[in-house]
């Protein structure tokens, strides 16, 4: 395996303000990398470094074995980029956006026009061909959008926050598709911040909060590591919550208590159970479920990933 | 052989256009008609009564057509400049999604600077046409006239760009119009010599791109003597389109590729 991507002591400043931090990554031909964080952990930064958008303040990175500092053009020549928020042509046809695109990488009416047809099919879009964008739901611009970002055939598909805005089932017409994608050995890089997202499609993944790296690893690896199997979840009645914290806290070898439940963390959710039971407190409701990222980051910053 | 950069973007804006062409051509007919039937011929036939040694020597409608020509392409150029590079930065931010390709900075604003240059001849052609379909002269000696247009709308392109790229929120906008490019339209010698203008405007005139192709286009129409030497303006004209142009591109840079 080589590497597709290598930073080190990657770093972004804007002026007094440090988005990424000194961090290091790299990621294999193949694979799907996940970049995991809340807002502001500088996930985007990272990205639009990789996509040879914003300049490196500090460190090395190499992007399919280029600088994207020095060889940036060449370099956006061989990568696909979905952006956070769509940058379609509005008034264009889906047809004419693809055809515009693929005019940028310098490819022929010819070649672009079979590969429109091969796109939409892909992206469950070839009925919309000769509509406006300005017409399409969401979840339709965000497909377009990946169908856009892979009409040059990219080496590394960079998608920040795919999913971010779309309806459970866009998602998930958007998550097959990526799936899909990743089958062929298209190389993708997906910065979110739903814990199910990066589960779903990330075959390794870096945790991101405030400007670092904090932990590392494929999903199962990561909460292996960091949580215990299962977690118990208990919901009390309003205020509730307060009174019974140092009780709670007795139950289970590690807890979380949030707002407006707590979180029991145990490698035996039936007999953690039977003990908040026999402890005569009484949860409005009870939910044992499989540790989930969401409980790593939880664990790894103190907060929830998703206020 | 590859395509330059520059031209990928040109091809862009085309692909663009093609969709309101029609429009914009029916427009840019109109527009020339209405203005010099009414100012040139209606308005005219009043200023001719009582200057009958014309204006400049010539009749108010020869006077004015040339002028309205280059004024027609400021006023193109400052659109070209404006509306769209909000668009491209921030209200559609379809910049973003050009410069995730090969282009760089510099192509997209060169290809801007091309495309926004063809948008003025575009209109400035047909204003010639019209203009010598009035019979203020031969349609060559009119096409012509479109070469100082077309270096004073390509400096207000490059200017507005510039500008516009550095505004935050698009208010700025309006405001530019109102202060800025009608008045310049009014007062640099199209309408009147600016010998009519108070003594301590004069010198503002002089100093804008517009005056300097008024009056080149007005000399090529009408064989004129230009107030300033004809390659003092083409030189100040070329100016203005270099330094705007180098002036847009750091801002580009800055709120785009940060």
């Amino acid at each position: 395996m080589t590497a597709l991507i290598h930073a080190t002591g990657l770093t972004k400043r804007f002026g007094e303000f440090t988005a990424v931090d000194d961090i290091d990554f790299s990621v294999e031909q193949g694979e799907s990398f996940g970049f995991l964080g809340p807002n502001g952990a500088g996930k985007t930064s990272t990205m639009r470094m990789i996509g040879a958008v914003s300049s490196i303040t500090d460190g090395t990175l190499s992007v399919l074995g280029l600088n994207p500092m020095e060889q940036g053009s060449q370099l956006r020549s061989r990568l696909g980029v979905v952006p956070q928020e769509d940058n379609l042509d509005q008034e264009l046809t889906v047809y004419d956006n693809l055809m515009m695109y693929g005019r940028y990488f310098d490819l022929s009416r010819a070649v672009i026009r079979e590969r429109i047809d091969e796109l939409l099919e892909f992206v469950q879009l070839t009925e919309k061909r000769m509509s406006k964008v300005d017409a399409l739901s969401g979840g339709m611009k965000r497909r377009l959008t990946i169908a856009r970002g892979l009409i040059n055939e990219p080496d590394l598909l960079i998608l920040d926050e795919p999913t971010t805005g779309l309806d459970p089932q866009a998602r998930h017409v958007l998550w097959d598709r990526l799936y899909r994608l990743k089958q062929q050995g298209v190389t993708l890089i997906i910065t979110t911040h739903y814990m199910d997202e990066a589960e779903q499609l990330c075959d390794r993944l870096v945790v991101m909060d405030k400007a670092k790296i904090v932990a590392e690893g494929s999903p199962r690896s990561l909460i292996e590591e960091y949580a215990p199997r299962e977690v118990v979840e208990v919901r009390f009645p309003a205020g509730v919550l307060d009174d019974v914290t140092d009780r709670i806290e007795d139950l289970a070898p590690r807890t979380e208590i949030l707002a407006d439940r707590a979180l029991l963390y145990t490698d035996d959710a039936e007999s953690t159970i039977a003990s908040i039971a026999a402890s005569g407190l009484d949860p409005e409701t009870i939910l044992a479920r499989r540790s989930s990222l969401e409980d790593v980051f939880l664990r790894l910053t103190g907060r929830s990933l998703v206020e | 052989m590859a395509t330059p950069l520059p031209l990928r973007v040109f091809e862009a804006e085309a692909r663009v256009y093609r969709r309101t062409w029609r429009g914009s051509v029916v427009s840019g007919f109109l527009n020339p008609i209405l203005y010099l039937a009414a100012m040139g011929v209606g308005l005219g036939s009043l200023v001719d009564q009582n200057l009958p040694g014309g204006v400049e020597g010539v009749s108010y409608l020869t006077f004015l057509a040339p002028g309205l020509l280059v004024a027609t392409a400021m006023q193109t150029g400052a659109g070209e400049g404006a509306w769209k590079v909000m668009a491209g930065i921030k209200w559609q931010k379809t910049y973003q999604a050009k410069l995730a390709t090969p282009i760089g900075v510099p192509s997209l604003v060169a290809g801007h600077m091309l495309w926004s240059g063809a948008r003025v001849l575009m209109v400035s052609v047909i204003f010639a046409v019209i203009m010598s379909a009035f019979r203020v002269a031969p349609l060559l000696q009119s096409l012509l006239a479109v070469g100082p247009a077309l270096l004073v709308g390509l400096a207000m392109v490059a200017a507005t760009t510039a500008f516009t790229a550095r505004l935050d929120e698009p208010t700025g906008l309006p405001l530019f119009f109102r202060f800025v490019v009608i008045p310049m339209f009014l007062f640099s010698g199209a309408f009147f010599p600016i010998t009519q203008l108070p003594g301590w405007l004069q010198p503002i005139a002089l100093a804008t791109p517009m005056f300097h192709g008024v009056e080149l286009s007005r000399a090529i129409v009408v064989g004129a003597e230009p107030a300033v030497t004809w390659w003092v303006s083409v030189m100040y004209l070329s100016a203005w389109i270099a330094i705007g142009t180098a002036l847009a591109v750091s801002p580009f840079r800055k709120r785009l590729t940060p």
